[in-house]
């Protein structure tokens, strides 16, 4: 029997495709450089996605054996290029936590600033990247329009705008310059109403929520299995952040402090009446939902800078005194888990009682938020493989490290 | 949860497999023999006094003095420790737990030593045992796909094993 085009096996036989193998990436804009993705796709669906990872692999933790906890702060700059200050606090803490050292009052008030601003400036880039991601350009330029101001505040406190080496053991290199304080509240005054901005542009735009709502759904048992963290474990409606379940040390640095976990409760998040409803579409632990705990953060970090700077300015005392380069450190191991932007940075040293670690270790967030990728990716579109990859905010080289 | 009544918990319900602790340490950890790492690991996620369903990280220390003279001096015979620390989301406790390695298999070099695969239990080992496996040479029996995650498949070596020799070459690269 001769096929005709009423024939339906025609029909089949002509738009049947084939499965193939398609590498996304290590120069794909979607995959943040330097990863690597192999999607196995059958036309537009997408059966198997295999994260290959290691091109920035710059053996962080070998050079961490041959130098001092202080030598080696520049190194942990360079893990999470994006949030520098943050891992120099995580790093810093694990050790303090060995050497059994607290840092002072105003100390303490200085780090919660300088990490939380660092937080903004992160999410900034994480929230602008990912509308990029879904094809909208403007807020990449407005976010990086903001992260500038908060770099310049950097700059001035320690004179680097990306690789800042400035919390470290034992409080931080120098004090914060005069002034820098008045600035910062002004920038945060100016800051606070332009989110509204971010929300209008991202949030609430209906393209935007069509991409990331119900995309990549990641139930909190599969979360915690896969041992994400930060927005990615919150966006999935974990109640968990280390700022307040953390170990002592850090939760220390936050006493007194009046914050709340952002997180998703019975379909509310905290406070959150000023800014936009959750859509209709966004199912909890999609795409949307860790993108607005992002945003949501945001604004609590400006609330927390705020109290910290009341806190500094009354406090007394000093700033914290830097350990010496080659002080020795106390025979033991410690291992401190912090909450970093991108969810929980973990330091691990071993010491041998010489001034250099016997071992360190680094165990980032965003190693673990990829490996999610693979089971989130499975029968989605090709087209949702940026979405879903660019909501986990990852860092390359906090992965590779 | 805390120190010695952990402990005797574990030694009661696993006997030998526990085979020491140290609870003097700034994180206390609890020794755990090869053999029992799967049943006490499964143990510790599915009791719901305990429920550590959180696995933040599983690393390993290589214990070897290059120099001789500090060799002779060191208080342990080389070996290779395998740590993991875990969480509880619940009970919002953690844990350490060790498990002791000889460097090389049956003391021959070149022959890796093994060890049971926990990815069963948490999703997250996957990726952990991988970056153990690439960078310190540990083999993780019955793991999904035991390949190097970090390093080029075809690199020579585990690099942060102590006595780890840079290669001068790599395809056609000069190292130095």
């Amino acid at each position: 029997m001769t096929a005709t085009i009423d024939d339906p096996r025609v029909i089949e036989f002509d738009v049947r495709t084939d499965e193939m193998l398609v590498n996304m990436g290590p120069q794909h804009p979607s995959t943040h450089g330097v990863l690597r993705l192999v999607l196995r796709t059958d036309g537009e669906i997408v059966s198997e996605v295999t994260p290959h990872i290691g091109y920035l692999h710059r053996c962080a933790e070998k050079i961490g054996e041959n130098l001092t906890p202080r030598q080696w702060i520049p190194y942990t700059d360079r893990m999470d290029y994006l949030a520098g200050m943050n891992m120099n606090l995580g790093w810093s803490l694990a050790v303090e936590k060995l050497m059994k050292y607290e840092p002072p009052e105003k100390g303490r008030h200085l780090r919660v600033i300088i990490s939380e601003m660092g937080r903004i400036a992160s999410h900034l880039v994480g929230m602008g990247a990912y509308g990029l991601d879904l094809g909208s350009f403007s807020p990449f330029l407005y976010a990086f329009r903001e992260r500038e101001k908060i770099l310049d505040l950097f700059e001035e406190a320690c004179g680097a705008r990306l690789t800042y080496s400035y919390l470290t053991v034992g409080g931080a290199t120098a004090d914060l310059p005069p002034g820098w304080l008045e600035k910062c509240s002004a920038f945060l005054d100016q800051f606070e109403p332009l989110i509204a901005e971010y929300h209008t542009l991202l949030t609430t735009n209906a393209i935007f929520v069509k991409r990331a709502a119900g995309i990549g759904l990641l139930s909190p048992e599969m979360a915690i299995s896969y041992g994400t963290s930060g927005p990615v474990l919150r966006g999935s409606g974990v109640d968990h952040d280390l700022r307040r379940d953390g170990e002592e040390i850090y939760t220390a640095m936050y006493e007194g402090y009046a914050f709340e976990v952002i997180v998703e409760k019975n379909g509310h998040y905290p406070k959150d009446h000023k800014y936009p409803q959750i859509p209709s579409d966004a199912v909890l632990g999609d795409c949307w939902h860790r993108f607005y705990v992002r945003m949501l953060e945001v604004i609590q970090s400006i609330d927390l800078v705020r109290q910290a700077i009341e806190y500094y300015s009354t406090a007394t005392g000093n700033y914290g005194e830097p350990v010496k380069l080659n002080q020795k450190l106390p025979v033991g191991e410690a291992y401190l888990e912090t909450e970093a932007p991108r969810g929980q940075m973990g330091f691990y040293l071993v010491s041998d009682g010489s001034p250099i670690p016997w071992r360190t270790r680094a165990r980032s967030s965003s190693f673990c938020n990829l490996s999610v990728t693979g089971p989130l990716c499975a029968g989605c579109l090709i087209a949702d493989v940026p979405a879903i990859v660019g909501s986990l905010d990852i860092v390359m080289g906090e992965i590779d490290r | 949860m805390s120190g010695q009544a952990f402990v005797d918990q574990l030694k009661q319900k696993f006997g030998d497999k526990i085979s020491g602790a140290n609870l003097e340490n700034v994180d206390p950890w609890i020794e755990v023999t090869p053999e029992g790492i799967v049943e006490v690991c499964q143990y510790l996620r599915d009791e719901p006094s305990l429920a550590f369903d959180y696995l933040n990280s599983i690393t390993a220390v290589d214990y070897l003095h290059t120099d001789e003279k500090k060799a002779a001096k060191a208080e342990w015979e080389p070996h290779l420790e395998v740590v993991y620390h875990l969480f509880s989301m619940q009970h919002k406790h953690s844990l350490v737990l060790k498990v002791m390695l000889p460097r090389w298999q049956n003391d021959e070099v070149g022959n890796l030593p093994q060890l049971d695969t926990v990815s069963m239990i948490w999703a997250t080992a996957d990726w952990h045992e991988r970056e153990l496996y690439d960078l310190l040479g540990v083999e993780f029996i019955d793991h999904p796909n035991m390949r190097r995650i970090l390093c080029p498949e075809d690199w020579v070596g585990h690099p942060l094993r102590k006595d780890y020799e840079m290669p001068l070459e790599y395809h056609g690269i000069r190292g130095r």
